[in-house]
């Protein structure tokens, strides 16, 4: 729920939130102007309420093995608290949409796409992104693997691919060739290292070590 | 992303409660087909209605009929057993869809909901009677490459883009849906609608509804089943034409068929005639030919989806083939 949402008869000394109300009323009348849908219209004649949705919500989550309690407006995706407020910006934004994978994380184990969730709706969760994956200077057998294939080129997709690759394993997906390209379809790579990347997880789930 | 309010329901009723309250309001379960919208203008909810606390996530058998709540990960289904067993059809169509990240997120429910990938639907700048009642429609003289060859209207063309939804419809479920006047059940088939004069509205949900489950009835369908989805490329794209097929055959007899196609029309697209066809008939590649045939008869094209016809006619001959001979 909106934190703080005082109401709009307060004095007229301007603390942070009121400035940044300020704020919000101009860029929400500038961006009525701009886009002129009528919700936005609207919205902006109601600046106090567009304030109000506005207000950042406590959420906690364990990203990468650490208990967090932070506090985000509910439109940040999951992606955006890593990158921008967390600055674990190992998790890439390739697409935004759910279109490329790069932006693939773990969530209670699970892979996922942090594009297209947000922050608040992982409320309780366990994310580990490809920071958390090594064990110290220790990296994945994963992540050796990509290295001894070469499984990458100019390596914007990797972390993503990586992430994606250990869920592939650990579903039981990465039985042959066939099946990892198809479970690992989800992640897209411009420079095209796909038969590396298959290379190397067939390498992972066979024990390793035949580069 | 435009800025709303969140609220977290717990119970079915509160989240019923809090939609009642608030028309702008939207629902969101996995968010992979709401947040996608609403980053690109397309939807601007005002308030978002996380319903992923309300208990509809038991996959069940209640005697013959298998129960799935709306809130099972697409994921979760396909690998489930009952589903794997008595359902392949449906696994099939799932794992088809996609990718396993998206299927990991993604809802029975908001699969069924998510809406047309018809470009101009999702380019604000360009006409769209779905997304903007009465502005046109930027496909039908547009780039139609994606869009539907039957049910269509002059009013808008898309088609629906699942996968599940075809199986679905094939293996006649039903929808559970509940409101603020209470529960109401739907056919599968009438779920989803044709887009006539009011493409604006994709299916039968009323705004205040929510999907809580999906029933599939016992059926003979576990041995004999194919979900072909014909794509631009091997994986992880929307379908240009998809054929499922569910066959019971016994003593070299079609006893019972069921074929429902994706990515031709504004709803999942079964066959009837086709199905009746084929019923008391021996499993050949004349008669699945004569089917296919019957299938096609109707088939209205545009100017760059003109394939779809020829594809439609030879990927249902393979899917029966597939299916009479797995
Ligand atoms: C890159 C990409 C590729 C894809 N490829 C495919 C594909 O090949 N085949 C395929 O079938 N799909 C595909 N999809 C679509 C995907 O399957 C859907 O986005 C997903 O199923 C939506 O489910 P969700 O739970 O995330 O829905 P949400 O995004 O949470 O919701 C979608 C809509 O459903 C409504 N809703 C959700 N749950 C309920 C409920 N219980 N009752 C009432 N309303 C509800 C929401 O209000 C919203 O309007 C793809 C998606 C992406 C991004
Ligand atoms: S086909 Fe339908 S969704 Fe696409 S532009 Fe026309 S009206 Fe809009
Ligand atoms: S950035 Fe999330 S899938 Fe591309
Ligand atoms: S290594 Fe460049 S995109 Fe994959």
């Amino acid at each position: 729920m909106p934190q703080g949402n005082k109401p709009s008869s307060v004095p007229p000394k301007k603390d942070k939130q009121e400035a940044r109300r300020d704020f919000l009323k101009q860029s929400s009348a500038v961006m009525a102007l701009a886009l002129a849908p009528p919700l936005v219209l609207k919205a902006a004649q109601h600046d106090e309420a567009i304030a109000a949705v506005f207000e950042k919500m406590p959420v906690s989550l364990e990203i990468n093995g650490k208990k967090m309690q932070l506090s985000v407006e509910p439109r940040v995706t999951l992606l955006d608290l890593l990158r921008e407020q967390l600055a674990l910006t190992g998790t890439k934004k390739g697409c935004d949409h759910g279109q490329c994978g790069a932006c693939t994380v773990h969530v209670n184990g699970q892979r996922i796409n942090s594009c297209l969730t947000l922050a608040v709706m992982q409320e309780g969760k366990k994310i580990t992104t490809i920071e958390g994956l090594s064990n110290g200077d220790q990296l994945h057998p994963v992540q050796e693997a990509f290295i001894r294939h070469d499984g990458f080129q100019c390596g914007y997709c990797t972390p993503g691919q990586i992430m994606s690759a250990v869920a592939c394993l650990n579903e039981g997906h990465a039985g042959s060739p066939e099946q990892i390209r198809e479970f690992m379809s989800g992640n897209i790579c411009r420079c095209g290292a796909y038969d590396n990347i298959v290379n190397a997880i067939m390498d992972v789930k066979n024990g390793g070590q035949t580069a | 992303m435009n800025p709303f309010s969140y609220v977290r329901p717990n119970s079915l009723k509160a989240a019923i409660e809090a939609m009642a309250r608030d028309h702008s309001a939207r629902f969101i379960a996995g968010g992979t087909n709401l947040l996608d919208l609403m980053k690109n203008g397309v939807a601007l909810p005002e308030k978002l209605i996380d319903i992923n606390q309300l208990p509809l996530r038991e996959i069940r058998q209640d005697g013959n009929t298998l129960h799935i709540g709306a809130l099972v990960l697409n994921s979760d289904l396909a690998a489930h057993d009952l589903v794997k067993t008595q359902h392949p059809l449906l696994s099939e169509a799932l794992l088809a869809g996609a990718s396993q990240q998206l299927r990991n997120m993604a809802t029975v429910g908001g699969n069924m909901m998510q809406r047309t990938r018809c470009s101009y639907f999702y380019d604000t700048s360009m006409p769209c009677n779905k997304r903007q009642p009465n502005s046109g429609c930027g496909a039908t003289g547009g780039i139609n490459r994606m869009h539907a060859i039957f049910g269509a209207s002059d009013n808008c063309i898309a088609v629906h883009p699942s996968d599940m939804c075809v199986a679905l419809a094939a293996l006649d479920a039903t929808v559970l849906v509940a409101g603020p006047k209470g529960e109401r059940r739907i056919p599968f088939t009438d779920f989803h609608r044709l887009p006539g004069n009011t493409p604006q509205l994709d299916n039968n949900l009323a705004k205040n509804e929510l999907i809580t489950a999906v029933e599939i009835p016992p059926h003979p369908f576990t041995k004999h089943t194919c979900y072909l989805k014909v794509r631009d490329r091997a994986s992880y794209a929307f379908a240009l034409v998809s054929v499922a097929v569910a066959m019971d055959i016994s003593d070299n007899v079609i006893r019972n068929v069921r074929i429902a196609m994706g990515g031709v029309a504004h709803k999942p697209w079964r066959l009837p005639d086709a199905e009746k066809a084929l019923t008391g008939k021996t499993p050949t590649s004349d008669n699945f030919r004569l089917a296919a045939n019957i299938a096609i008869q109707g088939a209205k094209t545009y100017a760059h989806n003109g394939f779809k016809k020829e594809l439609a006619f030879n990927s249902i001959q393979t899917a029966l083939l597939k299916a009479a001979t797995a």
